[in-house]
């Protein structure tokens, strides 16, 4: 028998980090009942259910593969989606909805290549670094690593898919931070960045004006009354009004009343924070907080480079989702229609979330195994 | 392996994930700043916002009061109208629905593209109005497709109903939305843009208490304005009920009896003040103004130069002509001066170095056959010795030229002039040819119909004058009474107790008028068994001279009248018509006693004493039947339906038969349901024509 089978046990996986996420998971439930109750979208909590079912099965079937193989395969595996993201622009092959080109249909299954490239990129960032062992980087690094994760946004953004785009930069940045960047190459990269989106904000060619409209409308909402100007003026009364203690479940008048839009996926938040006010809110930032934590100490104590990079990876991905829904919701960030992770409802999200988590208990239960 | 070379000891670096959780932490800090700052700072302005935004005040229109007449029949009442409204919902395309919704409601397709795009701007929870008055039908297919058409919604309005013909339309007036100017004046501060007011007649006056209060009732809706449930409801207040003086058999007589004239009828009991009857030609039909008159019927309506919005029983100021002459009998005798004047007229005489024509050699006139004969000679050579002083101060003292303060808007005051007038407006001196004219109603001199009533019924009944009322105040609350009196001053109820022997020798005088005799103005007015005393009277458009000058080839005929009272003295009905341009003045005086008939008719069929009344003028052939319209409402069955039922239709009346009024008419056309002929509307039709003598 392998020596590394054998010492490989559910006893090192991370029970407590599991408990977190499904207390998460059952506070999404509920609010997505809640939410939903007098809409068309009624029944959808139990859809989550099986989503969350199928991602608890994915994360379990996840942990079971030595990462190691997966970042063996991940130069494949990358190939694969940067294949499928050129052909999804097809329009013949592609499935066009609500305006972007993202789905290709696989029978009755709408498949979005664009929400798996995270978990793939993740896996390539993580092997590109961990192949350079650590050492100061060097230009030609920069490039690559800017190339490798540019080339999938670049095709994303043609969808047109900003708020997916956007997911792709802090694997990139995570990556060339624990990577081994210079701050003199920070310095330089922050300042071409600024150049650059500064460039492409005024040329008109990268941005549609609906995107720089709702990218700009969170600062003054009013640029944009009947579209997402609307939708965070709305977020921002139903935040607001929870108070304290908030109105209780099924009672947010914002939610309730259809005003706060799709208040069971990327608004959910905020009906949230309507239904059980700053306490609730708060619990719940609490219980993002400590999964990070908790993620980020599976990355000090695992065994080897690319094990902590790839969980550094999914807790970018993470932090950077949270950090712009809630943000969104708050008032303090453009809206972009990034889910919220293990809350929204939204299969693809669920699924992500939860096999990226597979990946990081894989990390944690081979630290003692080699 | 391809990671042979990673060690167990290599690993990233513990300080830069440090600096990431940390990094995290300030993230997070951030983050429930945030929620601080709405929801604990800011959580009261946002639940003020969240109420704002679920809950919509939504106005519950009280009915408004309806008007009844002097016998509590309906005149005017409100009826249910719906209203069809397009709401713009997200994410539906109404656009595609266009073409059937035009063709479902009948509605012009360009006309309804036209309409939403006048809304494109406007906030997407506010429903476009695109038809008013939907009829049962499109009521039928807006249901029916509820479904494939959600955009569309109904709104219940009650609207009002006025008679068709605009009967009595300028005494009840008219309600419109209330207008800029009139929310700047303090008079309607408690009124709101798109509130619904009384813009002319009743309707105006006693808007205060016909319009009710509104109520409201504070309803949740979600963000596309759809109700999902109500949290308070505040009950209208409906309006209140008035009950006019006004009599509708003797206000369709007197409908009648003008036909299609222009002028005036005031039917009045000069005991009380109470106006009976009140017509003015040409009308309108106030049921236009009902919905949202359209722009082209509202300027046919201002620039028809007969201007049918005039109330002219109350606005058309005009030379009252030889009515006058009953005050300048009054003034006359009271000065002693009538009593012994004989004239002797030869048709005219010379005053100032002027010769004034008089309709007819009269011969030898005295007070009493000047009335009924109306020789301008006598009046003129009365006027000459009363001078224009004493005319004046009599004249005013009655009530010419000023208000009669009756309750409606717009009441015209009338001319009454002097030599301080004349002083006051030329800067010249009167004069004594002036006189003259005055004499016999001419020059300056302007009175309305409604005050010749009042005057004219006043003298009748031994200088007891009233105030002209069309609603009984005993209905009004007592603030409202004096404020009425406030809005609408006039001379009122005055007590000049006039000499026993003059005010014989008036009324006989007048009650000769309608007697057949030599030179009588209005023998052909004359009724059967009716004590009906009056004067009439011919005001020249223009003088006699300009006349002669001016109306070659072309005709002018002079504005005539007639006042009339029954019985004599102490009278219960004073009526005054008015004709203009209608040539002679046994014209009118036959029209006003088919008003005085229909009156004693009735008064006599309550009394359950009726002889055959023979009408002034009886048609040579049995003219054709008339098509009348009207409203009236069904009494309560009884099975619990607490509201009367409105009904309208067409009917065919018969006019009379010689000796007797009998109606045989049928229903002819009743929209709804018409199977009994109503009583009330088996009113005589006088003829329309007027045979010359």
């Amino acid at each position: 028998m392998n020596p590394a089978r054998r010492f490989l046990s559910f006893r090192d996986f991370d029970w407590a980090l599991l408990a977190m996420v499904l207390v998460l998971c059952a506070l999404s439930i509920f609010e997505i009942y809640s939410a939903t109750l007098h809409t068309r979208y009624t029944g959808f909590h139990t859809k989550q259910v099986f989503w969350i079912v199928g991602g608890l099965f994915g994360m379990f079937l996840f942990a079971k593969i030595d990462y190691h193989k997966l970042i063996d395969f991940a130069p494949w595996i990358y190939g694969v989606f940067l294949f499928l993201l050129g052909i999804v622009l097809i329009p013949g092959i592609g499935h066009k909805a609500l305006g972007a080109r993202r789905w290709i249909k696989l029978g009755p299954v709408l498949f979005q290549p664009s929400e798996w490239v995270k978990l793939v990129l993740i896996l390539a960032v993580a092997r590109y670094f961990a192949n350079l062992g650590g050492r100061s980087l060097t230009g030609r690094d920069i490039f690559k690593a800017f190339v490798l994760v540019g080339v999938p946004m670049l095709l994303v953004l043609k969808q047109p898919d900003l708020g997916t785009t956007l997911t792709y930069a802090p694997i990139l940045m995570a990556g060339l931070f624990l990577g081994g960047i210079s701050i003199r190459q920070s310095i330089i990269l922050f300042t071409a960045g600024l150049v650059l989106i500064a460039g492409a904000w005024t040329s008109g060619k990268v941005l549609k004006p609906y995107q720089k409209a709702r990218l700009t409308s969170f600062i003054n909402p009013d640029n944009d009354p009947r579209g997402s100007g609307y939708q965070i003026r709305q977020s921002l009364i139903a935040v607001g009004s929870g108070g304290i203690w908030g109105k209780g479940a099924e009672k947010g008048t914002q939610t309730q009343g259809d005003f706060l839009p799709i208040p069971h996926a990327d608004f959910i938040f905020a009906a949230f924070s309507e239904e059980h006010g700053f306490v609730g809110a708060i619990l719940v930032l609490l219980l993002y907080f400590s999964i990070l934590m908790r993620l980020i100490q599976n990355a000090q104590t695992a065994a080897d480079l690319p094990g902590a990079l790839l969980i550094m990876g999914i807790v970018a991905v993470l932090t950077f989702q949270i950090a712009v829904n809630v943000g969104m919701v708050i008032g303090f960030m453009p809206v972009t229609g990034i889910p919220l992770p293990l809350m929204s409802y939204g299969g693809s999200s669920v699924l992500f979330t939860f096999l990226a988590l597979g990946v990081a208990m894989n990390v944690r239960m081979r630290r003692f195994v080699n | 392996m391809a990671f042979d070379r990673f060690t167990r000891g290599e690993k990233l670096s513990s300080l830069k994930l440090t600096v990431v959780q940390y990094g995290i932490l300030v993230m997070m800090l951030a983050l429930g700043a945030g929620l601080w700052r709405l929801q604990v700072l800011g959580a009261d302005n946002f639940r003020v916002l969240a109420e704002q935004n679920r809950i919509r005040k939504v106005p519950i229109l009280a009915p408004r009061g309806k008007l009844f007449d002097r016998e509590n029949r309906l005149i005017v009442d409100n009826y249910p109208s719906v209203s069809c409204f397009l709401v713009r919902e997200q994410g539906h395309n109404v656009d595609a629905d266009l073409p059937l919704i035009a063709r479902g409601l009948g509605l012009d397709l360009d006309q309804l593209r036209a309409t939403l795009r006048r809304y494109r701007s406007a906030p997407g929870y506010q429903p476009i109005p695109i038809k008013q008055e939907v009829t049962p039908d499109e009521q039928a297919f807006i249901a029916a497709h509820a479904s494939e058409l959600p955009e569309l919604e109904t709104i219940d309005q009650e609207r009002r109903l006025y008679p068709r013909d605009g009967y009595a339309a300028h005494l009840i007036g008219y309600v419109g939305e209330v207008s800029e100017e009139m929310l700047n004046d303090p008079r309607y501060a408690a009124y709101e843009p798109g509130d619904v007011v009384g813009k002319a007649g009743v309707e105006e006056s006693y808007d205060q208490l016909l319009r009710g209060q509104d109520g409201s009732r504070d309803v949740i809706v979600d963000s596309r304005g759809r109700e999902v449930g109500y949290l308070r409801t505040q009950h209208a207040i409906p309006g209140q009920d008035l009950r006019l003086t006004i009599d509708n058999d003797l206000q369709r007589a007197a409908e009648l009896a003008l036909g299609d004239r222009q002028g005036a009828i005031v039917a009045m009991d000069p005991r009380n003040g109470e106006i009976l009857a009140m017509v003015s030609r040409p009308s309108f039909d106030p049921n236009d103004f009902a919905v949202r008159i359209d722009r082209t019927a509202w300027n046919k309506l201002i620039t028809d130069p007969e201007h049918p919005l005039l109330n002219k029983a109350i606005q058309a100021q005009l030379a009252p002509g030889s009515t006058f002459k009953v005050l300048m009998s009054v003034a006359g005798l009271e000065e002693g001066i009538a009593q012994n004047l004989r004239v002797e007229c030869n048709g005219g005489a010379n005053f100032y170095g002027h010769y004034y024509h008089c309709d007819e050699k009269h011969g030898l006139v005295d007070i009493h056959n000047a009335i009924p004969m109306s020789c301008d000679t006598f009046y003129y050579t009365l006027a000459d010795k009363l001078g224009i002083d004493r005319i004046s101060r009599y004249a005013t003292e009655f009530g010419y030229g000023q208000k009669t303060g009756i309750d409606l808007p717009g009441e015209q005051a009338g001319l009454m002039p002097s030599a301080q007038w004349v002083m006051k407006n030329y800067h010249r001196k009167w004069y004594a040819g002036e006189t003259i004219s005055v004499g016999i109603g001419q020059g300056a001199i302007e009175a309305t119909p409604l005050q010749l009533a009042r005057i004219i019924g006043g003298i009748a009944s031994d200088g007891h004058l009233v105030r002209p009322h069309t609603v009984f105040p005993d209905q009004l609350p007592a603030d409202f009474r004096h404020a009425l009196l406030d809005t609408y001053p006039g001379s009122g109820k005055v007590d000049i107790p006039l000499d026993p022997d003059a005010w014989m020798t008036i009324t006989d005088g007048m009650a000769e008028v309608t007697q057949p005799g030599l030179y009588h103005t209005a023998g052909s007015a004359h009724l059967e068994g009716i004590d009906l005393a009056g004067k009439t009277g011919t005001a020249q458009v223009m003088s006699h001279e300009a006349l002669d000058r001016t109306s070659k080839g072309r005709i002018t005929y002079p504005n005539v009248w007639f006042v009339g009272v029954t019985p004599r003295r102490n009278p219960e009905l004073v009526v005054t018509v008015l004709w203009q341009n209608g040539e002679f003045s046994y014209y009118p005086a036959r029209i006003g006693a088919q008003v005085v008939a229909a009156y004693v008719e009735k008064q006599r069929r309550l009394a359950h004493n009726l002889p055959a009344v023979k009408a002034a003028t009886a048609p040579a052939a049995p003219p054709k039947p008339a098509e009348v319209g009207a409203i009236w409402s069904q009494p309560e069955t009884g099975n619990g339906q607490p509201v009367a039922r409105i009904r309208a239709g067409h009917f065919f009346v018969n006019p009379p038969a010689p000796g007797g009024v009998h109606a045989t008419a049928a229903s002819a056309h009743a929209p709804r349901t018409a199977s009994a002929l109503p009583g009330r509307l088996a009113l005589a039709l006088p003829p329309r024509q007027i045979r010359t003598p």
